[in-house]
Parts: structure tokens; C-alpha cells; sequence
């Protein structure tokens, strides 16, 4: 097992290290640059911009830079904004993000497997049609329509819900329910599919003929087995969660790591295009990590070392 | 499931509940949504900045959403009244040298830093080197080169000690100019030429990052920023002119969608907004809703036509593409923000030597002529060896719905108008600044926004070689104007020398003016004294909530 670990953790880093280098090269030879305006500057005001951030260095020479600056935890001074490194913003964004992430995922997490397993077990009735009907919703409505309609419907007719911006708790009610209804809708897509599955297996026949109580089998034998489909998809969902939603922070006015990803694009500020991402590496090789253990505990079937069998 | 599985899944669930609950505990108070508390309340005026400023120091400060925070909580030498007018601000009178070149001002008495300092001319002539030094690489060191050797400081080909500005004593600036510059009052009042605190900035060179340590000279002062979140100032009771000031504060949200901002602006959340999206403008004077204001702007949207690519190198082809846009249909129909149609290059707003708009002394230059145009097209195509059916430019524009439908507009126009058939070629906004840089484009969709109130700001754009002139436009007459423009130190013929100017580029037609901007804006009725200034944002120093 600590072997397994330990290959693991070095594979994350040539992940983590393969990630910063394709997105250097990448964000390089996207056409553009941080320093053009509308209302273009002289040349030489162009030149001394060029040099603060050390762009006049030929491209091996700012990798070799930002490597060496990156091994001592710099992500670098942001080129758009001169109050904050890149430091600052993702440890005062990922907190606002991950609290918002967090609160989708609990309700996704709930809710999710709970309509997934209802569907199931009343296939073709009610409950089942009602669970789809859900979930087809949160499928394909896009996050931003909702936002919006949540803005519209709700937030302007109960006081309670803030039209947008950040300070309470009653902000984050809205956002995080708009966020939490994709991941939501696929868990529970998941668990029906899976559920119906493992309902229909031998072990769940045997156990019922035992007559073991019918609750006992649902959550002891059929859940715990239906859930492993949903639990693979955890790491990325996290993940994806927990760095913010370009869309969601947008419409609500949430000052979160997730507007960063999309701003620091548009405006070809490269620090920040590359500390959001390697931030966002980060986060995803840990869950997937974390993941990984927690599928081998809870299915003993899986075995992933030779020491392990 | 063994022990060992159990603890491993458990430590599992345990680091993720603890990223629920530790990650819950980001309330940062309230920022302050809800300003009404039922008691003597105070005057806030709450409404919102469309993005979070990338600094609050005027030197390194590059946008509206900057400048608009910078003109409450700083003043320069010279202000803008409610009405509009240049007066002195930081400074008490002023002299000027009958070359036009150099400028004495002297201080008012009394001027205090928020921290109690004096404000003094060495912290002008600090702030004004400082913004120029290439060290500090501030985006608007442009703004400067009106200084004698502020261009060739910024460029390393002068020392700090040979630059124009010098204090003469604690309450005494001189100022010598490059040339003489009809506008320069008016620039003292721009936020670039505020003065920060010489004292403060080298013993704290960070002290703008941080409310606690921002020092100002305005009629506000900064008291919160939660990034990305709001900005929050409070009355400076320090401020000499403190009693014309009404307001106890400002609250400015940050919220870059403008629906949500809108939503917040009905739902009485804000009770003041600008900018509005484009069909709330339109619904708002459809309604003729009182709430908005179709403030000035001092902007033109323009299309380049590169003169270096053929057949656009060709005036009778650029001419023709002009006359058959239907500008009034675009503004009316298509873009809808209560934009005026563009009679030019140099937009409403901008006084001339007699004090009437210098748009109004010069008259329409942009009329609306297919059957002409159609003759005109040919015979340019023709004189390029080519014909109608060969002629399918493509024009660049950057995202963004209004663009686009603009851009959709026009293609329409020229098909029906002139039966050619252009491709639209949608790009980011950085992609397009840098192919018009390189000359990579035929036809650019483009703006540009007055740097301060003379013709000149618009008009010398398009100088053989100059850097702004994306069309790469190359006329001797036209340089000759504007050379007269800009070393003139007589009004009447500077601006005889701009609408000779200005009558040759709508001749020749490098660029083909569309719309001059506005800026609409809705203020609930209680609030008052809102003066906007034709290229700044609403000021709020004279403003009043009378609820």
C-alpha cells in the first residue's frame, strides 16, 4: 500500500510539473498581449511595461524563471493588478469558491444518490419520473440560465435571498444551489442507472429470500454497491467545484478563484492564467488521489498493487 | 470491512467535512448591501463599479473603473465645477507665460493630506516624475509627454532632474511645457496628475494597497475594499470644501455582469447605475422612463479600413463602404444605447474657440448615398484592377453580442447597397488589438475615447506613423494641420487647422466614423446633483439623496 502511495505522489508531481510546462508554451503562443489597449500606448511605455514583468527575455529564460520561482511557492505579480499577487487572489478567492463548492456538493451529495436510489427503486412509477424530470433539468439547463431564473424568481420576491453579492451566508444560499444541480443531476442519473443494476443481481435475491429486512438490504447491500459509479466521479466533481464557476461567481458577484480562470484569458495576464491552473492541477490530482483510496476501501474487490492481493 | 479500512475511509470523510466547515467560515461582515437601517439614516449612495480596479494609485491606475473611485477620493491642481468648468482645485491661482509654454501655480492655503500633512508642490512634482520614471511603468506615462522631456524620460533619453515640473517652494509649481497645450489645465484635473503624498510614498511605497494606509486629498477617502466584492468611502471632513459635499459615503459593488447589476438597481439595492444593458436603454425610452439620464460621452465607434491592403489603399473604395452605411438605422435599430450617428471623427461635447461645439462649426461629414457609392465602388475597384464579384473583404471584430450585431448590420447594408458580400471574423479582444497593431486586418472594428476635452484628442489619431493609427493613413496635409493644432498657441487657428484636419480624413476616409458614444445612466428621483462630465464618469461630489 505505501508503495502504491508513494508511486502515486510521483506521478502527481510529473502530472503537476507536465501541466505548468504545456500551459506555459500554450499561453505563449496564444496570439495577444496583457499590454495591449484600446487606447494603445507609445512604444517606449510599451518597452518599460515589457521589462517590469520581465517579458523582454527570451521564452527559456522567463520558464526557467517562473520554475525556479514556483519551486519557492510564487505564482507571481498578477499583470492587471498591482494591489495583489497571484498569491493573494488565489488564497482570498479559493475560500470564498470552496465555501460556495462545498455547500453545491453537500446538496448534490444528498440529494443526488437519495433521487438516484428513489428512481430506482420505484422504477417506472412517481417517484421515478419525478427524479428524472430533475435531473433532466439540471443536465440541460446551462448554470448561467439558472442563475439567472434563481435571480429572477426568487431572489427578487423573498428578501431573504440577496440579489447578488458577497458579505452573508443568506449570499451563498442562491449560488450554491445553482451550482449544485449539475453534479446533482449526473449523481443521480448514476445511482438510478447503477441501482437498477444491482438490484437485479443474485446477492440481492439471496439476501431478500433470507429475509433480511427489506431496508437492511437496500442500504447495506444494494446502496453501498450501486454507489461506487458515483464515488469515481467525486474527484472531478470536487474539484471542479471547489476552484468556482466562471458562470456562477459572474451572475452573482461572488469574488471567487473561479472569475479569475476566465478574466486571466481575456486579459493574457500570464502569472495568473498559470497560478490558476496549477492551483487547479493541484486540487484535481489530490481528489483523484483521495478517490482512489477511498474506492479501494469501500470495494474490497479492487486490488491495486501486487502487495495488495 | 477491516479496522484499518474503516480509519482510512473515515479520515476520508473527516478531511472533507472539514473543507466544508472550514471553508464556511469566509463571512466578511456586511458589505453593506442593505444601507437602510430605519434610523436618522446616513446619506450613502450605493451603485456599482463594473470591475475591480487593478489599482487605486493614479499614477498606475488605467481605466474608468479606476478613475471613477480616483476622481472622489483625489483632486488635482484644477477641478471640474458642477457645471463643467476648469477651476482651481488643489491649487489657488495659476500663471501662464504669454508663450504659452510655462505655468506657475500656487497652492491654497490650507490643504491637508487625510493623514494631516500639508499638501505641498514637491508632492505634485514627486507624483508627476514618479509617474513618468520608466521604473514605475505606468500605463498612462503618455499622459505626461506634454512636460518638457517627460517623453524622453519615460524613454531613458533624459534624467528625472530634466523633466518640466519643479517646485519652487512648499506652495509654488512650475510647470514648463514641450509646447504650447491649449488643454493642459484641463489635464491637471485628470486623475493621472493627481499628487500622492511624497512623504507617505517612500517611507510606504505599498500604502495604496490598503485602506488603512491609503492616504488622499479628495472629498472622500477609501475606508473599505473587499476584492472583487465592493469598495466603500466615507465623507472627508478634512477636505476644504467639505460643506458643498452632501454625501456621508459611497458604496460601489463590484459586479461585472450587468443584468445581476440591473436586477440589484430594481430590486433597490443601488440607486444609481451606469453602464445599463442595451435593452434596458432601449425598454427605459421606449417607457420615456424618468430614472434615466443619456449622459455625454466623448467617444467615437469607428471602423478601420487598412490603407496599406488593397483595394483599400484605394479612397473611392473606403469612400464608398462609408456612404452606405445607414448610421441613424444602427443607432435606432441596432444598437439602441441612445447613441448619436457620427457626423465625423470629432464627437459632441468639445468647445471651440468661440465656445459653441466644435461639432456643430463643422457640420455633417457622414451622409448616407448608395447610388453614389455604388459609381464610387466600381470605379475604385477599377482603378485596383478589380471588380465587384472579386471584392470580398473580411472585417474583424472582437466578442461581444453588440459588435457582432452591428457588424451583421453593416454586412447587410453593403450587400443590398452595394452587392458585395463581406465575412465577419470574430476574434478576442486581444487577438484584434494585436492584428491591427500588425497590420493583419482590411476592415477593424474600433473606438476611442477622448483623453481630455480638445479636438486634438481625436483628430491627430491618424498623423503619418503615429501609434494609434491602425490604419496606417499617411497624408502630408493632414500632418501639417495637425502639427499646427498642436503648437499653436492661438485658439482660432488651431481649430481652423482641426476642421481642415478633420474635413481631409472624412475625404479620404481612412476610418469610417459610425456612432458617437453616450453614456446613459438611471438614478432613482431621490437622488440629486449628479454632474456628469462629458469624458469622465457621473461625479457624485455634488450629489444628494433627498429621501
Amino acid at each position: 500500500m505505501s508503495k502504491y502511495l508513494l508511486k502515486r505522489l510521483v506521478m502527481s508531481v510529473v502530472t503537476i510539473w507536465a501541466v505548468v510546462t504545456i500551459t506555459f508554451l500554450l499561453m505563449h503562443s496564444v496570439p495577444g498581449n496583457p499590454f495591449r489597449t484600446e487606447s494603445k500606448m507609445p512604444p517606449a511605455v510599451y518597452e518599460n511595461l515589457l521589462s517590469q514583468y520581465g517579458l523582454d527575455k527570451p521564452l527559456p529564460e522567463q520558464y526557467v524563471i517562473y520554475l525556479g520561482n514556483l519551486m519557492q511557492g510564487d505564482l507571481g505579480a498578477s499583470m492587471k493588478s498591482r494591489v495583489e499577487t497571484v498569491n493573494d487572489m488565489v488564497s482570498r478567492g479559493f475560500p470564498v469558491s470552496a465555501q460556495l463548492g462545498g455547500q453545491a456538493l453537500l446538496i448534490a451529495i444528498v440529494f443526488g444518490p437519495a433521487l438516484g436510489s428513489l428512481a430506482a427503486l420505484y422504477q417506472n412509477k412517481f417517484p421515478d419520473y419525478l427524479s428524472m424530470v430533475i435531473a433532466i433539468i439540471g443536465i440541460s439547463v446551462p448554470s448561467f440560465i439558472m442563475g439567472t431564473v434563481l435571480i429572477q424568481f426568487v431572489a427578487r420576491n423573498f428578501a431573504v435571498f440577496p440579489i447578488g453579492g458577497w458579505g452573508t451566508w443568506n449570499h451563498t444560499l442562491l449560488p450554491s444551489l445553482a451550482l449544485a444541480l449539475m453534479p446533482l443531476a449526473t449523481m443521480a442519473r448514476l445511482m438510478r442507472s447503477s441501482m437498477l443494476e444491482v438490484l437485479n443481481q443474485d446477492y440481492i435475491k439471496t439476501a431478500k429470500s433470507k429475509g433480511i429486512k427489506r431496508s437492511a438490504v437496500i442500504l447495506k447491500h444494494a446502496v453501498r454497491n450501486a454507489i461506487l459509479p458515483v464515488i469515481s466521479i467525486l474527484g472531478t466533481t470536487i474539484s471542479n467545484l471547489l476552484v468556482g464557476s466562471f458562470v456562477i461567481e459572474k451572475i452573482f458577484g461572488i469574488p471567487g478563484l473561479g472569475r479569475f480562470f476566465v478574466q486571466s484569458i481575456n486579459n493574457r495576464d500570464y502569472p495568473l492564467i498559470m497560478g490558476t491552473t496549477i492551483f487547479y492541477a493541484i486540487i484535481l490530482v489530490a481528489m483523484l488521489f483521495i478517490v482512489d483510496i477511498a474506492y479501494m476501501v469501500i470495494d474490497p474487490r479492487i486490488k491495486l498493487t501486487k502487495e495488495g492481493r | 470491512m477491516n479496522k484499518k479500512k474503516r480509519a482510512v475511509l473515515l479520515s476520508v470523510l473527516l478531511v472533507l467535512a472539514l473543507l466544508f466547515t472550514a471553508c464556511s467560515g469566509g463571512d466578511n461582515g456586511d458589505n453593506g448591501d442593505n444601507g437602510d437601517n430605519g434610523n436618522a439614516e446616513p446619506k450613502i449612495l450605493r451603485t456599482n463599479n463594473s470591475s475591480e480596479p487593478g489599482s487605486l494609485d493614479p499614477a498606475l491606475a488605467q481605466g474608468t473603473h479606476e478613475s471613477w473611485v480616483l476622481d472622489h477620493v483625489f483632486e488635482g491642481l484644477m477641478k471640474k465645477s458642477q457645471t463643467g468648468e476648469i477651476v482651481p482645485g488643489m491649487a489657488a491661482s495659476y500663471e501662464m507665460s504669454d508663450d504659452g509654454l510655462t505655468y506657475t501655480f500656487t497652492l491654497r492655503d490650507g490643504v491637508e493630506w487625510s493623514n494631516g500633512d500639508p499638501v505641498t508642490a514637491q508632492d505634485f512634482e514627486y507624483s508627476w516624475k514618479r509617474a513618468l520614471d520608466p521604473e514605475t511603468a505606468a500605463y498612462y506615462s503618455y499622459q505626461f509627454f506634454y512636460l518638457k522631456n517627460g517623453e524622453a524620460f519615460n524613454s531613458g533619453e533624459a534624467t528625472m532632474d530634466d523633466v518640466g515640473v519643479k517646485a519652487l517652494d512648499e506652495k509654488t509649481l512650475e510647470v514648463v511645457l514641450e509646447s504650447p497645450t491649449g488643454f493642459f489645465l484641463e489635464l491637471t484635473s485628470f486623475y493621472c496628475y493627481f499628487p500622492i503624498s511624497k512623504d507617505l510614498d517612500e517611507s510606504n511605497p505599498d500604502w495604496a494597497k490598503d485602506p488603512s494606509t491609503y492616504v488622499s486629498n479628495g472629498p472622500f477617502l477609501l475606508t473599505e475594499w473587499v476584492h472583487n466584492a465592493s469598495i466603500t468611502l466615507s465623507k472627508n471632513d478634512g477636505y476644504y470644501a467639505a460643506d458643498l459635499v452632501n454625501l456621508d459615503g459611497i458604496e460601489f459593488a463590484i459586479l461585472d455582469d450587468a443584468n445581476t447589476a440591473w436586477q440589484r438597481y430594481e430590486g433597490d439595492e443601488f440607486d444609481f447605475l451606469t453602464p445599463l444593458p442595451q435593452t434596458v436603454v432601449a425598454q427605459m425610452t421606449e417607457q420615456n422612463n424618468p430614472e434615466l439620464v443619456i449622459g455625454a460621452d466623448l467617444a467615437t465607434y469607428y471602423y478601420n479600413f487598412n490603407s496599406e491592403v488593397k483595394p483599400f489603399n484605394n479612397a473611392k473604395v473606403r469612400k464608398a463602404l462609408s456612404l452606405t452605411i445607414d448610421r441613424e438605422s444602427i443607432v435606432t435599430d441596432v444598437a439602441q444605447g441612445g447613441q448619436t450617428p457620427a457626423e465625423g471623427v470629432v464627437p459632441y461635447g468639445i468647445p471651440d474657440e468661440s465656445g459653441k461645439d466644435f461639432r456643430d462649426g463643422s457640420g455633417n461629414f457622414l451622409s448616407f448615398d448608395a447610388a453614389a457609392a455604388k459609381t464610387m465602388l466600381e470605379e475604385g475597384l477599377a482603378e485596383e484592377g478589380m471588380a465587384v464579384a472579386d471584392f470580398k473583404p473580411v472585417l474583424l471584430y472582437n466578442t461581444s453580442e453588440g459588435h457582432q450585431k452591428i457588424a451583421e448590420a453593416i454586412q447587410e447594408m453593403w450587400r443590398v447597397n452595394l452587392g458585395i458580400e463581406i465575412t465577419l471574423e470574430n476574434v478576442d479582444f486581444q487577438v484584434k488589438l494585436d492584428r491591427e497593431k500588425a497590420g493583419d486586418y482590411e476592415i477593424s472594428r474600433a473606438g476611442w475615447i477622448g483623453d481630455y476635452i480638445d479636438p486634438l484628442t481625436f483628430i491627430d489619431l491618424w498623423v503619418t506613423d503615429g501609434p494609434y493609427n491602425d490604419a496606417r493613413f499617411s497624408n502630408a496635409e493632414y500632418d501639417a494641420y495637425v502639427k499646427t493644432a498642436r503648437t499653436s498657441t492661438d485658439q482660432a487657428e488651431r481649430m481652423e487647422a482641426m476642421r481642415k484636419a478633420e474635413a481631409i480624413l472624412m475625404e479620404e476616409m481612412p476610418v469610417a466614423p459610425i456612432y458617437f458614444y453616450t453614456q446613459p445612466y438611471a438614478q432613482k428621483s431621490y437622488v440629486t446633483g449628479i454632474y456628469k462630465p462629458v469624458n469622465r464618469y457621473p461625479y457624485f461630489i455634488y450629489a444628494d439623496i433627498e429621501k
